[in-house]
């Protein structure tokens, strides 16, 4: 790929002014008018019934959820990998993108790694939640107790739970600093004192020095450096807690590259999902510009054929193995009980997609949408249809059972889409959306008259 | 009197603002000299002759520090404090320690790299002189700023340098 002008991708460079003025006056200025409210309104009901399942939960435990054996995975796990696949996304646009100089992605990282932080944190509640008993999560960690008892380190669980925490900490971590030098600029231009008082403690006193820029950017190009493995070694972990397993259709070295592929085609979807209405809403079309949807949908696309090619290439293997165990799941799988997943699954991910080799398609906000929701919702059912077709028939016949969800699980579900878009509602209200120093250095001066511009770095 | 933190003069664009300060930089190398602009412009951190970067190197120890810690944790563990018979496999099953320590170490970095910038930039810090000066908003907007760091007596001898570099304006930033 080439590199890009830092300018492009952004509608006839706006100036540095204008630029800050836009984005600025979303937190301070705009009123938020029935739509924002109606939105966070339904978001926050289903919030409250998350909240009200979770009391639920610990008073009944997780019995309230349709899992059992055989099928003691099902819903919790599949929402909780749906929802950090979303998070990885964001990371991998915002900095992997960063580490290749494709500018444009300048004006879609802010709100990609917001969508990250929290969907990582909505996602972190499911596996917690799923412990049976969530008051010990803690136990998890290798903390100084009196028990005299240790985690067990070969254990792909526990490893996992290092890998959330890492993750969770540094897609915090990048998301602050990242938006350090926005909040000064909205500390300097806040109409209120207390507003700049806020600002201006969120910007810990950020006053934009050249050598203090200087760190700030070594750092932010390390931690993008960080974020990238991280992403590949979380996702890989989040697999190996099921190719760890001896159950069929679990046990397959496929995994870990295979759920990178998927949670990078769910965060590109995500980040279409919340993209259009946001750009439409707030008047962002001069920075998420149709360019900026198209560059997504190539690259939904492009790992949602990935994606496609590890459907393929596990039915393959369990033909190529002549495993009769991994046989007879795939058939399972093909035509069972759950065939209607699977086959919902390659319609909404393998083949729908196929509609973006369109360029009219890729250039149209409102088809974007709707293809980008349904991949969000194939891949749900993609882990759906991973953790339950692999579960409810193993080895022995006598063992076998189906599973079926109760309200609790359709509402936990329904809960944490509440609770993410609670948070990213709020944000938007309340927090620069888009990096305005990195769209500025695309920007052009306003009092400038000289056609040289400077390379910013 | 009190003598003032120093003179602030404001420059229209980011070119101007680094011409300034190399010009600066070369007819008195020993004038302490700071520079503000609303985004990170490339050269300007050499044109005032900026130190190292020890960011990288303090990162690399963090991560260093973070993994080898977890993994001797780990190790410590699972051969001497806790030792458990999983199948007579080996209780120093070291590779199944790599995953949580290259975890620990990616977050230990972070963490470093944050703490090392903030520290190095003299952030968080509630109050600073130069936002006394109201003008001094505009270095977060499109304002590109030269301070030098003036004492008492040379208070005019600066100014006049400050006019030979075609400022927008020159601000005083009071103590």
């Amino acid at each position: 790929m080439s590199a890009s002008l830092p300018s492009e991708g952004i509608e006839h460079a706006p100036t540095y002014a204008a630029v800050t003025q836009a984005i600025c006056d979303i937190p301070l200025r705009r009123r938020f008018g029935q739509g924002w409210r109606a939105g966070f309104a339904v978001a926050l009901l289903l919030a409250l019934l998350l909240m009200f399942g979770i009391g639920w939960l610990l008073v009944r435990g997780v019995g309230i959820w349709g899992l059992n054996i055989p099928v003691a995975w099902a819903f919790a796990i599949a929402d909780y990998v749906w929802w950090i696949a979303i998070g990885m996304g964001g990371t991998f646009i915002s900095a992997a993108l960063y580490l290749v100089r494709q500018e444009w992605r300048s004006s879609l990282n802010r709100y990609a790694e917001t969508m990250t932080v929290f969907a990582v944190s909505v996602s972190g509640l499911f596996p917690i939640l799923h412990l049976g008993r969530p008051w010990f999560f803690y136990w998890l960690f290798p903390y100084p107790d009196i028990m005299n008892v240790w985690p067990q380190w070969r254990s792909s669980l526990e490893w996992d739970f290092f890998a959330i925490l890492a993750y969770l900490i540094v897609s915090i971590l990048y998301w602050y600093i990242g938006m350090i030098p926005d909040f000064a600029s909205l500390r300097d231009r806040a109409p209120s004192l207390t507003r700049a008082r806020v600002y201006g403690l969120l910007a810990l006193g950020w006053r934009g020095e050249a050598r203090h820029w200087q760190r700030f950017e070594k750092l932010s190009l390390i931690l993008a450096g960080l974020a990238v493995p991280l992403v590949f070694s979380v996702h890989s972990m989040v697999a190996l807690d099921f190719s760890e397993g001896l159950v069929p259709g679990w046990h397959s070295t496929i995994f870990p590259p295979f759920f990178v592929a998927g949670a990078l085609f769910s965060g590109c979807a995500m980040v279409l999902v919340l993209g259009i209405p946001m750009r439409r809403y707030l008047h962002l079309e001069d920075f998420i510009t149709v360019r900026h949807l198209e560059n997504m949908a190539k690259m939904m696309l492009a790992v949602g054929l990935v994606v496609g090619y590890s459907y393929f290439s596990e039915i393959f293997t369990a033909f190529y193995s002549m495993d009769r165990y991994e046989l007879a799941m795939t058939l399972n799988r093909i035509g069972g009980a759950y065939a209607w997943v699977f086959w919902a699954t390659i319609l909404c991910n393998v083949l729908q997609i196929q509609l973006l080799w369109l360029a009219r398609i890729r250039r149209s906000p409102a088809a974007l949408f709707i293809i980008s929701a349904v991949v969000l919702i194939g891949m749900w059912l993609e882990r759906f249809m991973l953790i339950v077709t692999s579960l409810y028939r193993d080895y022995v016949p006598s063992s076998w059972g189906l599973f079926y969800p109760t309200f609790w699980d359709i509402a936990f579900l329904a809960g944490s889409v509440g609770l993410f878009l609670v948070l990213f509602l709020a944000f938007v209200r309340v927090a620069p959306v888009v990096s305005m120093f990195e769209v500025r250095k695309g920007a052009r001066g306003s009092t400038q008259t000289s056609q040289r511009e400077p390379q910013p770095s | 009197m009190n003598s003032p933190h120093g003179l602030l003069a404001q420059f229209s664009s980011a070119e101007q603002l680094l011409q300034a300060a190399l010009r600066t930089r070369s007819e008195s190398p020993g004038i302490p000299l700071e520079a503000f602009s609303p985004f990170p412009i490339q050269g300007l951190d050499e044109a005032l002759g900026a130190a190292r970067n020890p960011i990288p190197a303090l990162m690399g120890l963090g991560g260093l520090l973070a993994g080898a810690g977890t993994f001797l944790l780990e190790g410590y563990s699972a051969v001497m404090n806790y030792p458990i018979n999983v199948g007579g496999r080996p209780l120093g099953s070291w590779p199944a320690f790599v995953p949580p320590a290259v975890e620990m170490a990616l977050l230990g970095a972070a963490l470093f790299g944050v703490v090392a910038m903030l520290t190095g930039n003299g952030l968080p810090r509630l109050h600073h002189p130069l936002f006394d000066v109201p003008e001094f908003e505009r270095a977060s907007t499109d304002g590109f700023f030269l301070l030098l760091r003036s004492p008492g007596e040379d208070r005019d001898a600066t100014r006049s340098f400050l006019q030979t570099l075609s400022p927008m304006a020159i601000y005083e930033v009071p103590s």
